[in-house]
């Protein structure tokens, strides 16, 4: 199963490291990664997204490296989650302007374009970015690069209806 | 003349007599050189090992022995990769341990220089944490902040490597803070409702076991234990790690549990109906299978590590705190309620475990023409001794029969390797315990298979003046890969014999600088002992040729459920 752990940690060479590597000792698979600063001077945050059953143990191993502040995990009702993707779509004169059109339906943004191909850059919840995918895809994916997932936990209930990149 | 600048290795040194090290135990090497200098105008001792897996042994020896962090130094290199086991082993045991490694120069770093190698790398799972020092100016708070996250929470080792030219960059020294450890904050006092809760059930308990580990130790809680099982009126299982902790001479002492542990300390977790662990972790040398583990126990779960609750077995009442605080909140708890006299009388409970005590006792068979068990002279070796003597072992059958036979009496008597089961820890670990603490009488209880795995220590203990006694129980062989050869391999014995004459022991630790000896029959033992309580300005070793053939028991198989005891092969 699937889960999202955010996790803040001091900014020192060798954390990151030591956080991807409790989970690979312990034979998990992180299914992406995302780290950056954070507002804070000296803080980073990490958002993994990793295959385990259950939880508990890996949240107290994580907690028990030194670097580590705070681990928190983030349900998916309560997780505010966001990926960036740039896509190389394969098209000639004749079909650029369908895959245009089906792009656009996504809000995906062009920023790259060749005569036999044309790269798009798009932001959302991982749902949006794997439905863009669906509808993209009979076009011929060229190449492709995912951003790790980043989250944060929701504090508003409102915040469901305000999720970015809707086609809506 | 120009004064000579105060550089790294000058802040180092001074950083470790700031937190008050008394003896470093190390090797010294190219890129650790610039540290070697400054140590001969400081107060601190310097231990010259043999192999810096004997310096990092010491290391654990001296802080086991007395509750301070040992300290193992190390160059660059092979020089740390020989410290790699002494720091598993200090991980896997809690033992407060800091280790300082030269590292090539900062530029060199990534080149394949000579003698590199990628240290804190490879210190990363054998560590609670290790420090990569960038600047000179660093030194002061990392070595803070190193012997405080080794002394704090669940002890631990903590490596330090130090590249060359920081050792050799000026700096200034200053007051060190830990203001760099923003996210350590081990928890120290448990909950006081769970502790509520795990006085209810205890008190109503009818079949309770104290089932305690290392951690007591470490926390100092020997005393409140005392007070706790008296006052609770509750049996005690002492693991291996925890051997001395709760005297084996009390009413309520069952001795150690587990694979080859005593049949009633065993059992009675079997049957327990409440498990109050206590700085245990539920080893698999204790639980035996765990689904068959205390099947109807309701367990309390008493650690400094949040980890280790719920990691082997569920706990009914976690409680994350430090053992001493705890016990001694559990003892204010149950103070409130009444006074120890009314504690409940559990009479039956008791009469089971003297049932149990009277018909499955430990036991050997010593003839008077020999060959001589190794359990026998433990025995003789403790009423010689009176019992007044910090015990080492390596691993394997002779650590358990210490285990088993010695009968402990106070918490730091008993030094061993439990968790990695490091052969060769006996005769290093015991250095550093005499060196920790000269006015005790030091044995390193020994096989002959451990002994030859770091045996060339007995050179640092003639040299550096630090005279162990070296007990040397030679069986010809690695006896417990044999017995489980003999058990479940149907006797084909695979790599197993060692020579049972070579090497010449008392020839080599003679060559060694040691005084040595050699017993061979029973009758020879007392004045063996007797001789070696005599020599107390040397080393001394004394090899007991002991029976070849002979098993450890009680054991539960690998795997087995601890309800599965085997008393001896007649029950295979």
């Amino acid at each position: 199963m699937q889960h999202t752990l955010t996790v803040l940690v001091e900014n020192k060479p060798g954390v990151l490291a030591r956080v991807s590597a409790m989970f690979s000792n312990r034979g998990f698979n992180i299914h992406s990664l995302a780290v950056g600063p954070t507002h804070q001077e000296g803080r980073s945050r990490i958002t993994l997204v990793v295959d385990a059953p259950e939880l508990e143990q890996l949240k107290k191993q994580l907690h028990k490296l030194v670097n580590v502040i705070k681990v928190q995990e983030l349900a998916p009702e309560v997780a505010l989650e966001r990926e960036v993707m740039i896509a190389r779509i394969s098209c000639n004169p004749a079909s650029r302007g369908q895959v245009r059109d089906t792009a656009s339906l996504f809000e995906a943004r062009v920023i790259d374009l060749s005569s036999s191909s044309i790269t798009f850059e798009l932001a959302g919840t991982p749902e949006h970015l794997g439905t863009f995918l669906d509808h993209i895809s009979p076009y011929g994916i060229v190449d492709l690069v995912k951003s790790g997932r980043i989250a944060l936990r929701k504090e508003s209930e409102l915040t469901p209806t305000m999720s970015a990149g809707s086609s809506a | 003349m120009t004064s000579k600048p105060f550089t790294g290795s000058d802040s180092l040194l001074r950083s470790l007599e700031h937190e008050g090290v008394e003896i470093i135990f190390g090797v010294p090497g190219g890129a650790i050189l610039p540290a070697y200098d400054p140590l001969l105008s400081s107060p601190i001792r310097h231990v010259l090992a043999r192999h810096e897996q004997g310096a990092g042994h010491m290391a654990e020896g001296y802080a086991q022995a007395t509750g301070r962090v040992g300290v193992a130094m190390a160059t660059s290199g092979p020089g740390a990769t020989n410290l790699i086991t002494p720091l598993q082993n200090a991980l896997m045991d809690s033992t407060p341990l800091v280790a300082i490694t030269g590292q090539v120069p900062t530029g060199s770093i990534g080149s394949d220089a000579f003698q590199e190698a990628y240290t804190t790398g490879l210190a990363m799972h054998c560590t609670k944490h290790s420090y990569l020092v960038a600047n000179a100016d660093e030194i002061p708070d990392i070595v803070h902040e190193a012997f405080h996250l080794a002394s704090t929470g669940r002890p631990g080792p903590v490596l330090i490597d130090v590249p060359k030219d920081v050792l050799n960059s000026p700096t200034e020294w200053r007051e060190p803070t830990l203001a760099g450890l923003p996210g350590y904050k081990p928890t120290k006092s448990g909950h006081p409702m769970q502790i509520k809760s795990a006085i209810d059930l205890i008190e109503s308990a009818e079949r309770p076991v104290l089932y305690v580990g290392g951690g007591v130790i470490k926390a100092g809680a020997h005393e409140e234990l005392l007070a706790f099982a008296e006052a609770a009126n509750a049996p005690v299982v002492t693991t291996l790690m925890a051997r001395g902790v709760f005297p084996d001479t009390h009413r309520l002492a069952l001795g150690m549990p587990g694979m080859h542990g005593v049949y009633t300390a065993t059992t009675a977790i079997q049957q327990s109906d409440v498990l109050v662990s206590v700085a245990a972790r539920f080893d698999d040398r204790v639980t035996g299978r765990v689904d068959a583990f205390a099947p109807g126990a309701q367990v309390i779960h008493i650690d400094v590590d949040p980890a280790e609750i719920g990691k082997v077995r569920k706990a009914e009442i976690p409680i994350v705190g430090d053992a001493r605080a705890v016990l001694d909140a559990m003892n204010a708890e149950l103070g409130k309620r009444r006074s120890p006299e009314e504690a409940p009388e559990r009479k039956p409970w008791f009469d089971q475990l003297a049932t149990w005590q009277e018909e499955k006792p430990l036991s050997y068979d010593q003839t008077p023409e020999g060959p001589i068990k190794a359990q026998y002279f433990i025995e003789r070796l403790h009423s010689l001794t009176g019992g007044d003597a910090l015990v080492a072992a390596g691993v394997g059958q002779h650590q358990m029969w210490v285990s088993q036979f010695w009968e402990f009496s106070r918490p730091r008597s008993w030094i061993n390797s439990g968790g990695l089961g490091t052969m060769g820890f006996a005769l290093p670990a015991a250095i550093g315990v005499k060196a920790a603490r000269p006015d005790e009488l030091v044995f390193a209880l020994d096989g002959d298979g451990c002994f030859q795995m770091t045996c060339q220590e007995m050179i640092t203990a003639a040299t550096e003046n630090i005279p162990v006694k070296v007990v040397v129980f030679n069986n010809g062989g690695y006896g417990m890969v044999k017995q489980w050869q003999n058990l479940f391999y149907g006797g084909r014995l695979s790599a197993v014999e060692l020579s049972s004459d070579t090497p010449d022991y008392p020839q080599l630790a003679e060559a060694m600088g040691a005084v040595g000896m050699r017993v061979e029959h029973p009758s020879e033992v007392d004045p063996a002992i007797d001789k070696a309580l005599s020599i107390s300005d040397t080393p001394v070793l004394i090899e007991v040729v002991v029976d070849p053939e002979e098993m450890c028991f009680p054991m539960v198989p690998a795997g087995g459920s601890n309800d599965q005891i085997v008393m001896g092969p007649e029950d295979l």
